[in-house]
């Protein structure tokens, strides 16, 4: 019981413990506010500049969430492609690897010579960065159905349709939904780095415009700003996947 | 040995099988077996003797090299629709409560799975009969995973059952399981078998489990594998755990073990086999 309270209270003991760690030293070096202001400074910032912050934030969402919902239908599609034929995983793999591996900062100014400034790069480049991790796990979740229940079900006269709808895709129901939640996180990064390159909006354009006008502690709110979201979608994301996925996370009691 | 003859249900004629282009592995060799309808049939022989490729080869998993199989007087040449396999691995699908998995077949078998939403009714009071006569009433709204070894077996054979297929596969069904649960399944197939009568291949490496379930056992040699000997057990049935101290049925089972010793040792003295009853 205590370990328990313990374990739920352990994320935020750690986040406060850092912070405190960081105002004590700030102010016992006496660290100039240009080079790394103190979370009370940043704190003050946010608060003093919240509605810039939330005007800039706000879109960063709205784009992460647009190229979150395209990984997620075009990451689904091509994962049941890959995964559910040998020919599609020999000729597609090497390709997406190759594509991974690629910097997304990379692309950006080539997205905007096709698209201009604005919002359709960050929408791109939040759903590059995200699709891939959700095509690589529905596609092992179908590539790994064992071959005695193939076996069961052709000789029922299944076909392969019916193996992806009754076994693959329920299969692959845990890798998708654990994927679910490091793509948010990478998509967001994404819409990010691209608005910091290129836009007149967003969370990326005003830390940009904050260091360049010297304004450290907003820079830094921007940042704080930024984590937060990232861990509110990614909470958001576990909850999801512990509730749909319940079978594969066999921790409650045998009730047998 | 038994020749093939046109009143059997499953005519296998002059099988083999070999695996890989480059390294051929043969795995069975110039098969013969023949199984009337409605009979037990077991299949033995040492491991790697290609008994789970015999499985493939009889359901149309998987074509033979030469030779020709026919079941119910068709030529193999795809996957059939009239079979019910179970393994030694359950292969229940854990996301499925017991009562949806035994109904599996129906949501995929010619030709209820046009009817399967309508008829649900119907197939639900026929799992529920199945999961009953295995002694598993009362877990059907469980899932698999929350069930033991020997319950997820007793669920998989139902499942195997549950579109009245006139074939029933079983491979190595009870090899996984502690010895108890597994004697016990032994009686609660009979029974099923009793009841129903479908043509039964069990596939085992359990000399007791085959001869205290079979009507006829088939005895394989080492790789490549072939028939060395065809064994008619004449027990009345149904047959009681009793019979397994019985002098006569103990015999059986050394006769068997001593020949499947031999040609191991000796595998080229291993000729035609022969008819013992």
């Amino acid at each position: 019981m205590n370990s328990e309270f313990l374990g739920r209270a352990m994320p935020w003991l750690v986040t406060a413990g850092t912070l405190a760690l960081w105002e004590g030293l700030c102010r016992l070096f006496r660290v100039p506010e240009f080079i790394l202001p103190a979370p009370l400074r940043i704190l003050a910032a946010t608060i003093e500049y919240w509605d810039a912050i939330w005007f800039h934030a706000s879109h960063t969402l709205v784009m992460t969430l647009i190229g979150f919902a395209l990984a997620v239908v075009f990451g689904l599609l091509l994962g049941i492609a890959v995964g559910s034929s040998r020919l599609a995983y020999q000729g597609l793999y090497p390709l997406l690897i190759g594509f991974n591996s690629v910097p997304k900062v990379a692309i950006v100014p080539v997205l905007v010579i096709w698209f201009g400034v604005g919002a359709i790069p960050a929408i791109l480049i939040a759903f590059l960065m995200s699709f891939f991790p959700i095509a690589v796990n529905v596609a092992t979740g179908l590539a790994t159905v064992e071959p005695e229940l193939e076996d069961v079900l052709r000789s029922l006269g299944a076909k392969p349709r019916d193996l992806i709808l009754k076994v693959g895709l329920p299969r692959s129901m845990p890798f998708f939904f654990a994927s679910l939640k490091i793509a948010i996180t990478l998509a967001f990064v994404g819409a990010v780095i691209s608005e910091s390159i290129a836009s007149s909006r967003g969370i990326g354009t005003l830390m940009v415009q904050a260091s360049a006008d010297f304004r450290v502690a907003l820079v830094f709110a921007g940042l704080m700003v930024t984590a937060v979201m990232g861990i509110v979608m990614y909470a958001f994301f576990a909850v999801i996947e512990q509730h749909t996925t319940q079978w594969a996370n066999r921790k409650m009691e045998m009730e047998v | 040995m038994s020749a093939p003859s046109a009143s059997s249900f499953v005519n296998i004629n002059g099988v083999s099988l070999v695996y890989g282009k480059k390294d051929q592995t043969k795995a069975l060799d110039e098969l013969n077996m023949a199984i009337t309808e409605g009979q037990f049939v077991a299949v033995v022989g040492p491991s790697g003797c290609g008994k789970s490729s015999l499985m493939k080869l009889v359901t149309g998993l998987r074509p033979p090299t030469s030779g020709t199989i026919d079941v119910g007087g068709q030529r193999i040449d795809r996957p059939l629709k009239i079979v019910g396999m179970a393994f030694q691995n359950p292969t229940l699908l854990p996301w499925r409560r017991t009562l949806s998995n035994v109904m599996l077949p129906m949501e995929i078998v010619e030709p209820h799975r046009h009817s399967f939403r309508a008829d649900r009714k119907q197939h639900e009071a026929r799992a529920l009969a199945l999961l009953d006569s295995v002694g598993l009433d009362g877990f059907a709204t469980k899932f698999p995973w929350q069930l033991s070894g020997g319950m997820q077996q007793r669920a998989s054979l139902c499942r195997a059952l549950m579109h009245e297929p006139s074939l029933l596969m079983l491979d190595e069904p009870f090899g996984a399981l502690d010895a108890f649960t597994r004697e016990e399944l032994w009686d609660v197939l009979q029974d099923i078998w009793l009841a129903q009568k479908c043509t039964t291949i069990l596939v085992t490496h359990d000399l007791r489990e085959a001869v205290y379930l079979a009507d006829k056992v088939f005895v394989m040699s080492a790789r490549p594998g072939r028939i060395i000997e065809t064994y008619d057990v004449t027990f009345p049935r149904p047959r009681r755990p009793d019979l397994v101290f019985d002098p006569a049925f103990a015999e059986i089972v050394q006769h068997l073990r001593e020949n499947i010793r031999h040609q191991r040792h000796v595998p080229q003295a291993a000729s035609a086999g022969r008819a013992a009853s």
